[in-house]
């Protein structure tokens, strides 16, 4: 059992937790994950660490209200425990000193890259960071990101804050400043993963991409978080989670991501449903509202 | 019971089973194992060999004629309590053990006619052992002080960790997943080895003060160094299994619907996908599946598929014929009497799809000619033969590779070009590295649950001498 050390509802759906964990927050490192399972029927689903810290035991992980599952965690509050926490898992990120490096979160995103960043920077990189979001309430971690970045920039699809437009039209005008970039890495929904690793192709810029795939076990056991890169079979959660963004199938991870989708709904309805009285609740209501 | 010497010529009791019609639409154990009287009628037959040869043919070297002895004269007990000397789990190996291969394949009694059946009298002797007493600890020797490791909650680890235990050791078992018993939990499904006998076995195990760690992926969270130089272990032992799925390398296999057998089984059995959304894992519905392989994995997968609620059809292919199959013999008579569509003589040459799902697979005929480096006869394309089969689903089941996570962790553990741990001395199950013991399919590549109990029986042995200063 995993108690919930503190809970914050930090934008719509968006939520930060600490767990208490110290095994893992010895070891956790940027760019690895966790798999968690609430209770006994519960599925077990990944949740990338966004901070640990090994002196308290705690790790922070951001979690969005989407799915059934997420929606529940959404209600448990501090106080509360998670029956299973497992990790760390993945690779962690290469933290080397590459010179400059772009960072780029989109969305929730933004949770999974700002330890990277912080890491690099303290590594001697020069690191400019992209935040991209719908709209400005989305824009999470923004005052952590100052922190640890060199630069940041914000762009939001709605011109509610930063600039108006996409991450790639902020990645663009960065690289035709033709000052060097020597290494991109960019998190957050697949087709901005892709869009960012299509522009950066013909520059040649590596470019690193990380996958949150269907997954079960996590250690390599299923297979079900394969992911065809540069030709060849890989597991996200033994071989990855990040690899080389000019080399993964995206129309093939786009394709397979679309399993469930039917039933991830039946399950949340079924949810929203059952839980009643629970989900008259604000925060429910505010993230379907 | 009156003594009659021509019973080893009457042909075997068999065991009671589930209808086909009846147990093809649920989850339920389909062998019903023996009533006492049948158990006792059927261990009669034994002519208690002064060499027994069956015993030999067990990887674990269960007494099995001094258990029989017992089991014919009515002490069902004292039969158990044999067993357990050798055999901490019991009531899995009477149901998943090849015995026709092993044990029942040396019985003396089954050159004439048929062997006794050793396998269904070890699972009753366990099952009656659970039903009607307190399940008695074997005794355990007096602690010795010293700690061992066990990596893996499957079933080399878990009889390991069982003999250590009743040395006197101190043993905490490290397991990954959130429930303990490795393949016998998320691979062999319920109708073959119910989870509440296999909670049993478990349960027997922590009386003997053994501990499970679940969730603890060892080469992540702690490594072997750790293990030994800050939580004081004396000695590890590695049994970690072959954890990666094998996929055919053909075109089609990422499209929805394709699955390996660990992912399309471990959703069922680990995390209950049939009992959706009670449970929150689900399963796609599908009408009909293909199976690929021939092993007890493609069987186990094959009747999964055919107990969904959505299930039409369910087609196993394989490249060999009935005769090569691999899987233990019940499993095959039992899958065909539910009806599986057997293709044999068959290999996947492509998987197509429509909007993303599998719509067939195209299949190259096979023919048999010579024998390969396995001894199996050796399957060749016929040219110009291939033909579809329609199908909304795909099982791959040919086996799983190593699992890296253990070795990329621990440079100084020396494996072969496969990833296998090498063993520096194999008659202790010793790696390269001193007080790290390794066994099962880690060491040996995909295999049975019995003989990856041998491996971890013959290591607890090495690790006992080892942790006790013993000479090796």
């Amino acid at each position: 059992m995993f108690k919930i050390m503190k809970k914050i509802h930090l934008a719509p759906q968006v939520f930060q937790y600490l767990l208490h964990a110290p095994d893992i927050a010895k070891k956790a490192l940027p760019g690895q994950f966790i798999i968690i399972r609430l209770d006994e029927t519960g599925e077990r689903i990944p949740i990338t660490i966004s901070n640990s810290d090994p002196i308290q035991g705690t790790l922070t992980i951001f979690v969005q209200a989407v799915g059934k599952t997420s929606l529940e965690m959404s209600l448990m509050h501090a106080g509360d425990f998670i029956l299973d926490v497992v990790g760390p898992l993945g690779n962690p990120t290469q933290i080397d000193l590459f010179g400059t490096v772009v960072l780029i979160g989109g969305g929730f995103g933004i949770a999974a890259i700002h330890p990277i960043t912080r890491a690099l920077t303290q590594a001697g990189n020069k690191t400019i960071a992209v935040l991209g979001a719908r709209t400005k309430e989305l824009v999470i971690l923004e005052k952590e990101m100052l922190n640890a970045a060199t630069k940041v920039h914000v762009v939001t699809d709605d011109e509610s804050y930063g600039t108006k437009g996409l991450v790639t039209d902020t990645l663009k005008m960065l690289i035709e400043k033709k000052k060097p970039i020597d290494r991109i890495i960019a998190i957050g929904p697949l087709i901005m993963m892709k869009s960012v690793a299509d522009l950066t192709r013909p520059y040649k810029i590596p470019t690193l991409v990380s996958m949150n795939p269907i997954m079960i076990d996590g250690t390599g056991m299923c297979g079900a978080c394969r992911v065809t890169v540069g030709g060849e079979m890989k597991f996200a959660c033994v071989d990855g989670p990040e690899f080389d963004g000019h080399a993964v199938d995206f129309e093939g991870l786009l394709n397979r991501l679309k399993t469930y989708i039917p039933e991830e709904i039946e399950a949340r309805e079924k949810y929203l449903n059952d839980a009643g009285e629970k989900c008259r609740l604000a925060e429910v209501s505010q993230i379907y509202g | 019971m009156k003594k009659d010497t021509q019973r080893n010529k009457a042909p075997r009791i068999p065991s009671p089973e589930q209808e086909p019609e009846e147990r093809r639409k649920n989850f339920h154990e389909v062998s019903l194992g023996y009533t006492p009287a049948m158990a006792q009628l059927e261990a009669s037959r034994c002519i208690q060999c002064k060499k027994p040869k069956c015993v030999m043919g067990c990887p674990v070297r269960v007494g099995i004629p001094d258990f029989i002895k017992q089991v014919s004269e009515g002490n069902f007990l004292a039969a158990a309590r044999i067993i357990k000397e050798s055999n901490a789990l019991p009531a899995v190996t009477g149901r998943v053990c090849p015995q026709e291969d092993q044990c029942e394949k040396h019985c003396v009694i089954g050159i004439k006619g048929e062997p006794l059946a050793i396998g269904k009298l070890e699972r009753f002797v366990a099952d009656y052992e659970r039903t009607h007493s307190e399940v008695k600890t074997i005794e355990t020797l007096p602690s010795t002080g010293k700690k061992v490791a066990i990596i893996g909650a499957g079933p080399a680890g878990l009889a390991a960790a069982g003999d250590l235990a009743k040395l006197g050791h101190e043993v905490v078992i490290f397991e990954a997943l959130h429930k303990p018993g490795g393949v016998l939990f998320y691979g062999i499904p319920e109708f073959r080895l119910p989870k509440e006998i296999l909670e049993a076995e478990l349960d027997y195990l922590k009386r003997l003060g053994i501990e499970i760690k679940v969730n603890y992926v060892i080469g992540k969270i702690k490594t072997l160094d750790e293990l030994i130089n800050e939580d004081g272990f004396n000695a590890i032992f590695i049994g970690t299994g072959a954890g990666l799925p094998y996929f055919l390398d053909i075109p089609g296999e990422n499209l929805n619907g394709v699955y390996s057998a660990n992912e399309f089984l471990t959703r069922i059995n680990l995390m209950h996908a049939w009992e959706f959304p009670v449970f929150d894992t689900p399963i796609h519905h599908h009408k009909t599946f293909a199976v690929i392989g021939g092993g007890n994995t493609a069987l186990d997968a094959a009747r999964t598929a055919l107990r969904l609620p959505t299930t039409e059809k369910v087609m196993l292919v394989y490249r060999r014929s009935r005769d090569e199959l691999p899987a233990r013999l019940e499993e095959i008579k039992h899958a065909e009497a539910e009806g599986i569509e057997f293709h044999y003589l068959a290999s996947p040459t492509e998987i197509k799809g429509s909007n993303g799902w599998v719509s067939e697979i195209i299949c190259q005929k096979m023919e048999l000619v010579g024998t390969d480096t396995s001894g199996r006869k050796h399957p060749q394309p016929v040219k110009g033969s291939t033909f579809p089969l329609k199908t909304d689903a795909v099982i791959i089941a040919l086996g799983s590779g190593v699992n890296p996570l253990i070795a990329k962790s621990a440079s100084d553990l020396q494996t072969d070009s496969h990833g296998h741990i090498e063993l520096a001395d194999p008659d202790i199950n010793l790696t390269s590295r001193p007080g790290v013991f390794a066994g099962g399919d880690i060491v040996t590549g995909a295999a049975t649950v019995i003989s990856a109990m041998g491996a971890g029986k013959k290591a607890a042995e090495g690790i006992h001498k080892y942790v006790m200063n013993y000479e090796i």
